[in-house]
């Protein structure tokens, strides 16, 4: 479905991605992990058109994404759904029309109609009693929810979510991971999750990569990477303090440091 | 030596700076006929723009009507000429003081919650979420706004002016027994309409496309962090301020340097 061939992006003097490639598989749930900062918002940008590759090649649906017109992006983008990490949905509208919004701008769906399409949506993700909310009433969790709803408003191939865990209650995040894992299997979705949150993510993924400074530093099923021989990603999948990613910010002896004037 | 470079620095950051003002800027004139297919969406953004302003313009009109009434009185009745107050006062406010006060009233209210309302919608992904559902944010989010600018300042400049001459007329006639026959009447002979009504409300509409101009790009080219928000709206009204003054000497050189 996508692949993606000796990427590098910088931004300013920084490398966000040094000569990466990798792949994903249809209708599968693939997790793109790392660290704060890693870059995994900016992979998911690169992916959707919003930002240029300093070198490389994107090719999304057998398209290399960089090289269409602005109309062609745009038609290839309505089989696309994101959810971006902070809901980003329209302040100004109810939860019903945020869903309604992109079904109104790209079909010419009789109103009628469209009621239908949103309400099954808004049931796919259990909130059909929340239409007439407004995005600032809402619990950070349900906002997700919402936004889950619109990225599959238009019926997409695909769906990319930015961090779909961070900062939820344990009961949100259960709904959260089992609704991605539903979704994935009964709309025959392609799912790719960015997170840092190793246990949700692992626990319904396929095949995960795992980023850091810039290349790719362990790739493979949940499972091989649990049992990876590099010791970052040790680190990173267990979530040990120290470890090739020392605990100390780099500094003096403690000893030099106090006991010097 | 580090000057230079400093300066060079300067300059190049400016220059990318305008370019993507102009871009921006050309992308909005691009899908402006997009607008008027969507009477709703322009009518919406009219109402608020026009409305965050109305007050603040109504009241500032006002006063400084009521003080020029007064100081003109002051000023004139040295020369006996206090019948010539009209004039004064109304050409005072239709030429200068009524698109430029305005203007910079619009940028601290008006402008200024644009640039943080955008800047907010950036910071919260609603511009990258509507571009990744294929809808252009440009089309249905900024050019709206642009476009209710333009039509709402020059708008709220005439309601400034008209609220200024009742203004001189409350201190001028009311209080300081300027006869009222003679407020109106030299006001009518001596404001020409073209010469004067005109060239103002073609200030404001200059002021207009400067200020939705800077309030926009700025909310759209700010840093997404609250920090940056705030730098953005900051920028927005000083820099509005430094423009709407520019231009108000050029255009009034121009319109009435001749005569
Ligand atoms: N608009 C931007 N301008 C400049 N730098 C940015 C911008 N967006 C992100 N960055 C930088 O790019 C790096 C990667 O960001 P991001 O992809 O958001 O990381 P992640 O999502 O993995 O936390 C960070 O160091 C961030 O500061
Ligand atoms: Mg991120």
């Amino acid at each position: 479905m996508i692949s993606i061939r000796n990427l590098t992006f910088s931004r300013g003097e920084r490398k966000i991605f040094d000569n990466i490639s990798l792949d994903i598989m249809p209708h599968k749930i693939t997790a793109i992990m790392g660290p704060s900062g890693a870059g995994k918002t900016t992979l998911l940008k690169l992916i959707g058109g919003q930002l240029s590759p300093d070198s490389g090649v994107i090719m999304v649906d057998g398209k290399n994404i960089h090289q269409l017109s602005r109309p062609q992006l745009y038609t290839l983008r309505k089989k696309m759904g994101m959810l971006f990490q902070s809901g980003a949905l329209l302040s100004d509208m109810s939860v019903f029309d945020n869903i309604a919004f992109p079904i109104r701008e790209h079909t010419q769906l009789p109103e009628s109609l469209i009621r239908t399409v949103v309400l099954l949506k808004l049931n796919a993700v259990g909130l059909r009693g929340a239409r007439d909310l407004m995005p600032s009433e809402l619990s950070g969790g349900m906002a997700r929810r919402v936004a889950m709803a619109r990225a599959i408003a238009l019926d997409p191939e695909m769906i990319m979510y930015d961090e779909p865990f961070t900062g939820q209650d344990p009961i949100s995040l259960g709904v959260l991971v089992s609704l991605i894992a539903t979704l994935n299997k009964t709309l025959h979705l392609t799912s790719i999750i960015v997170s840092h949150d190793v246990q949700e993510t692992a626990s319904i993924a396929d095949y995960i990569y795992v980023l850091s400074h810039g290349k790719i530093a362990g790739q493979g099923t949940p499972k091989e990477l649990a049992d990876s021989d590099s010791e970052w990603v040790q680190q990173f999948m267990h979530g040990k303090a120290d470890g090739p990613v020392p605990f100390h910010y780099p500094s003096d002896s403690l000893t030099a440091d106090l006991f010097t004037y | 030596m580090n000057f230079l470079q400093v300066l060079g620095h300067t300059t190049l950051k400016s220059l990318a700076k305008l370019g993507r003002a102009s871009l921006f800027f050309y992308s909005i004139m691009t899908v402006l006929p997009y607008v008027f297919m969507r009477p709703k969406l322009l009518i919406k953004q009219i109402f608020s723009v026009g409305v965050l302003s109305f007050w603040l313009i109504i009241i500032s009109g006002l006063f400084v009507g009521m003080v020029i009434g007064l100081q003109g009185v002051y000023t004139l009745s040295t020369y006996g000429a206090e019948a010539s107050l009209g004039i004064m006062v109304a050409a005072s406010l239709v030429r200068e003081l009524g698109p430029v006060v305005s203007a910079l009233l619009f940028a601290g209210r008006a402008g200024s919650a644009l640039t943080a309302e955008i800047g907010l919608m950036k910071t919260t992904e609603q511009l990258s979420g509507m571009e990744m559902m294929a809808i252009d944010p440009i089309k249905y989010i900024i050019a709206p706004r642009f476009l209710a600018g333009f039509i709402s300042l020059p708008l709220l400049a005439l309601l400034f002016s008209s609220l200024g001459i009742l203004g001189g007329h409350i201190t001028g006639v009311e209080l300081l027994h300027v006869d009222a026959g003679s407020y109106w009447t030299q006001m009518q002979s001596a404001i020409d309409f073209y010469d004067d009504i005109v060239n103002g409300i073609i200030k404001s509409i200059i002021f207009a496309w400067i200020i939705s101009w800077i309030a926009l790009f700025e909310g759209y080219d700010a840093l997404p962090t609250s920090a940056g928000i705030s730098r953005a709206t900051t920028r927005t009204v000083v820099n509005s301020a430094f423009a709407i003054l520019f231009f108000d000497l050029l255009l009034t050189a121009i319109m009435f340097g001749s005569t």
